[in-house]
């Protein structure tokens, strides 16, 4: 064990760089650069604000995603509650702090960037959860004991992005919490209660939303209640969508977007405007490169030895198939709109961060695959 | 060792599980594409037209309406340049500001500002709203010079209705004005109406509204989610509406609208033949050019409040008693059916031993009496004692199948005026199923003078004249030019009918459905001997329309007169018999004439009414020799011109 240890510690460049995930880099170039068109489309293809910040953001944070990816596993383990401190402290400087914009106090402004601290929160939950993991006996986790604290971590968090207001986030905090702690081992009868309590209480709990998250929820289930109002954005994006057809109206053709039908072009329906300018065929693309991401990022978990990179990457690809699947089918349709950006295409410093972030420690999951961590 | 073995045991379970999640992921992205293709591929069109109505607005360009001409290609109803000030209300911010400085520039008052906002609440607000569709030249200039502070204001050049020969045809032609509820329900109009347009209220301006209307114009816009205009993409030019042309002849229905001026009245004149009618007028008029940009309260009251009622169209929903020249067709009815031999004597003796029956006394008009008669003199003089005997002997029903065979009892233009009347031939079974009484004979004698129950227009009039004038043949008469009608032909057909007749007589009598341009008598000297007898009353000394002749051929014509009465005459009025003058307005008799010109080979009936002008050799026969002269004057003119078109056609 030891000397595994030493084996890991003692990686060489070059080994480093033949272990890197190059498929897994190639896919974040391409759907980076997808979305660097899809910006650019909103915008009425005019090279200004938007697009350049994109792209300088997406620089930026791709060469921290490389820098930070030899970063070893063990330290990002180490490091682990740290960040879960530090995301939880920076979600109470939002409480007090924040400012606000549209009604929600979501950002901390840090002069060069807003910063989003929900949206870094989304990482720092997978890794304490996989550290968490980590170090407990499979006999253990089923126990009281060891289930009651994960479930305050998790709460604490959501409360406080809940707080701001915003549903979707504290959702997909929710949800990759609860993914790790479906890996690792928790009883399944746990989780059908869990779901049928849900379910129970689902109207006291619409019960005490807010108005405009009510008025959300009612319109999803129909859109035309309200077509001038709350369902407007998902009429405007089936529209948008359904129009494209097969081929797309074609790049920088989407008249949806440029006659400003739509609404949040840049962020929440940035795969609405992609969709009706590449229609079902660019779509379908756009979707595999998602899956192709996620089964890169679930591959890395199956070929690293320690549980925490395992439940680092498992979790992490869980949480990117959450956000893409809820961003999509919301803007399909097929859930309420919460406001959830779609990973690495929405417009959005915080939200592209947290994912490059996310994928740099898969990346070293990569590279010190071989590492082995510790329990104690 | 334990602790190695649980760890294989715990990475197990964390693929174990990875791979459940694994595929429930590719089932939840199964979903998203299935989705897909319900919105992409499936629903697409229905989302694609979703998305063309978000994008493209309309907006619709009104048509200029149809012109119409005369016979003679005259225009009598134009389009005429007016100046117009639009407001794009999707270009206004301050609606309030904006309508204020345009008040104070072209000077609206309050009455019309309230109006605008109404106007408003209508429209869509991306509409435009038409503040004035008719500004004078100055404001025009105004609104233009200060048109970089009104926001949304475009100042156009448009066309609207204009007559010009305003007052003269306004009962044929009719007007235009903005379209009601019930002119929206109409498909001609619902489905060519652009906000704005003007649509015919009255007359061939609104019967012919299909043809005049014609199709509005589209402009398509791209436009943003605001509303904004993008782009124009598309422009379907409007299309103007068809011409429509009359059969009138406008020298004559001015000249029939000059001689009636300062009368209530009518005159209306048609080709005995073609059935064309060449005038119609009636008096008096109002101009239907006050009506294109709505006419204001105090023109409307004068027209409204005005005794001689200008509103009605006394041509064809005037209805009167035809009186006397309902005896040409007493006398026919009556000769026709056998009756009564045209030289049965019958003496009348004036008002000291009027025709008695059953004790009811009738008087014949002529105080002193006209002594002997037979029917031709009757006529001529207009006895009405020979006619309460005639009509004795003949009887209601008899009577009232010539009449109606003859033109009267129902409308003749069909459904081109919305009120045009039917008038009333009245028979016993028409009495008893409207007044559910009996018919009583005394009805049937004063039936004979045109008196009683019977009602008649003046169109009516002048059709049953025409149609006995042609000899007895049935005609179809219209207003509007009809191309189906080959004119040439259809004078060609009766004349030779009217040469061959001996040939093929046979008893029309029964005849109920006679055909056009066939005949409709039994006997062709019954119909010769009524012409004749009319001529007499024209022509010959004693005739009641004597003083208003002409002696040289190509004039002279032939007709009768007609006094019909408003009133019982008591006794009381006949002791006093007044003059005309002397008569309260309202009591005095409706003066009526019915003509034909020229004699010899006729072409041309009318039909003269004034309304409490008095006898009717005095107040009607006199217009009609002046018009009748202006007539056949004109007819060669008229003649030329058809046959040049004809040809063309």
């Amino acid at each position: 064990m030891l000397r595994e240890r030493i084996q890991a510690s003692n990686y060489s460049f070059l080994d480093k760089l033949r272990s890197i995930d190059y498929l897994l880099i190639l896919l974040i170039i391409a759907i980076g650069s997808i979305s660097v068109f899809a910006i650019y489309s909103t915008e009425g293809g005019k090279f200004s604000f938007y697009t350049k910040n994109h792209i300088i953001r997406l620089s930026v944070f791709f060469s921290l995603f490389l820098a930070l990816s030899f970063v070893r596993v063990s330290t990002w383990y180490k490091n682990a509650y740290l960040f879960y401190i530090i995301g939880l402290i920076l979600l109470l400087i939002v409480l007090f702090f924040g400012i606000s914009a549209s009604g929600a106090t979501r950002w901390i402004n840090l002069y060069f960037l807003n910063l989003q601290p929900s949206e870094l929160m989304k990482i720092a939950v997978i890794i304490c959860f996989a550290r968490y993991y980590h170090r407990i006996q499979s006999s253990d986790i089923q126990s009281y004991k060891f289930l009651i604290q994960p479930i305050i971590l998790l709460i604490i968090p959501c409360y406080l992005v809940i707080q701001q207001p915003d549903l979707g986030t504290s959702i997909l905090i929710a949800g990759s919490g609860i993914a790790i702690i479906w890996l690792a081992g928790l009883n399944i009868k746990y989780f059908v209660y869990s779901g049928l309590l849900l379910l129970v209480s689902l109207p006291f709990a619409i019960s005490i939303l807010k108005p405009y998250q009510k008025s959300r929820i009612l319109t999803f289930f129909n859109p035309d209640r309200d077509p001038l109002g709350a369902g407007y954005q998902i009429i405007q994006s089936k529209i948008a969508i359904g129009s494209g057809g097969f081929f797309g109206k074609g790049f920088l053709k989407g008249t949806q977007s440029y006659l400003e039908f739509l609404p949040e072009k840049h962020t929440d329906f940035i795969f609405t405007l992609f969709s009706e300018e590449f229609g079902f065929l660019g779509s379908i693309i756009l979707l595999f490169l998602y899956i192709l991401l996620i089964y890169r990022i679930i591959n890395v978990g199956l070929v690293s030895r320690s549980f925490f990179a395992k439940l680092y990457c498992f979790g992490f690809a869980t949480a990117i198939f959450l956000y893409v699947f809820v961003n999509i089918a919301m803007v399909l349709g097929m859930l309420p709109i919460v406001g959830a950006p779609l990973p690495i295409m929405s417009y959005g410093g915080s939200s592209l961060l947290s994912i490059m972030l996310g994928l740099s420690i898969v990346m070293s999951c990569k590279i010190y695959n071989q590492e082995q961590i510790s329990v104690y | 060792m334990l602790n190695r073995g649980r760890n294989i045991e715990k990475g197990r379970v964390i693929t174990r599980r990875m791979f459940i999640l694994a595929a429930a992921k590719i089932l939840l992205f199964a979903g998203i594409s299935s989705r897909l293709y319900n919105l992409q591929i499936s629903d697409r069109e229905k989302y694609e037209i979703l998305s063309d109505k978000n994008r493209i607005r309309e907006w619709k360009t009104p048509p200029q309406r149809g012109i119409i001409v005369d016979n003679f290609n005259k225009v009598l109803a134009s389009n005429d340049r007016v100046f117009q000030l639009h407001l794009m209300l999707d270009e206004i911010n301050d609606f309030d500001l904006t309508i204020f400085k345009i008040k104070n520039l072209i000077e609206l008052d309050n009455f019309q500002v309230k109006k605008l906002y109404k106007k408003k609440e209508r429209l869509k607000p991306w509409d435009t709203l038409v503040v004035s569709d008719n500004l004078t030249w100055e404001q025009f200039s105004k609104i233009n010079l200060y048109l970089h502070e009104l926001e949304g204001a475009k100042p156009v050049l448009s066309t609207s209705r204009f007559y010009p020969y305003a007052n003269d045809l306004v009962h044929v032609v009719g007007y235009v004005g903005d379209a009601s509820p019930k002119d929206l329900e109409k498909t001609e109009i619902k489905e060519n109406f652009v906000p704005g347009l003007k649509v015919g209220k009255y007359g061939i301006e609104n019967s012919q509204e299909k043809i005049l209307i014609g199709n509005y114009g589209i402009k398509r816009y791209e436009v943003n989610a605001s509303g904004k205009r993008i782009s124009q993409i598309d422009y379907i030019k409007e299309r103007q509406g068809n011409k429509v042309k009359l059969t009138i002849d406008i020298e004559i229905q001015k000249y029939a609208q000059e001689l009636l001026k300062g009368k209530a009245g009518s005159i209306c004149a048609m080709d005995i033949y073609t059935g064309e009618v060449v005038a119609m007028a009636s008096s008096p008029t109002y101009d239907p050019n006050k009506f294109t940009h709505g006419i204001n309260q105090k023109d409307w009251q004068e027209i409204r409040n005005n005794s001689l009622k200008p509103l009605i169209n006394k041509s064809i929903a005037g209805l009167y008693s035809p009186g006397s020249t309902f005896k040409p067709l007493v006398a026919l009815a009556a000769l026709e059916y056998g009756i009564l031999d045209p030289n049965k004597t019958i003496r009348c003796k004036g008002h000291k031993h009027p025709y008695e029956l059953y004790g009811v006394k009738y008087h014949c008009w002529k105080k002193e009496g006209h002594g002997y008669m037979k029917l031709r003199n009757a006529i001529k003089q207009s006895c009405d004692i020979y006619f309460y005997e005639m009509a004795r002997l003949l009887g209601v029903d008899k009577l009232s199948i010539i009449a109606k065979r003859y033109g009267l009892g129902t409308n003749v233009l069909g459904d081109l005026y919305n009120d045009e009347k039917n008038g009333l031939v009245p028979d016993t079974r028409w009495k008893r199923r409207e007044l559910e009484q009996s018919w009583y004979l005394g009805e049937t004698v004063i039936n004979g003078i045109g008196q009683g129950y019977i009602q008649t227009t003046p169109l009516q009039l002048c059709l049953m004249t025409a149609q006995i004038a042609n000899g007895g043949y049935k005609i179809k008469p219209h207003i509007i030019k009809d191309d189906t009608i080959n004119y040439k032909d259809v004078i060609n057909k009766i004349k030779l009918d009217q040469s061959n007749f001996p040939l093929h007589e046979r008893n029309y009598l029964d005849d109920i459905n006679v055909q056009y341009y066939q005949r409709m008598y039994h006997k062709k000297s019954n119909i010769n001997f009524v012409l004749d007898a009319m001529f007499g009353s024209t022509n010959e000394q004693y005739g009641t329309s004597y003083r208003s002749r002409f002696d040289d051929p190509k004039y002279q014509f032939a007709g009768k007169t007609g006094t019909s009465q408003v009133r019982r005459i008591t006794d009381l009025d006949r002791e006093l018999d007044l003059d005309t003058e002397q008569i309260e307005y309202k009591k005095r008799d409706h003066a009526l004439y019915i003509a034909f010109a020229p004699y010899k080979d006729p072409r041309y009936a009318i039909s003269v009414i004034i309304e409490h002008g008095g006898s009717g050799s005095k107040a009607a026969a006199p217009l009609a020799s002046k018009l009748i002269k202006k007539i056949i004057d004109r007819h060669k003119l008229r003649e030329q011109f058809n046959k040049g078109n004809t040809s063309l056609a």
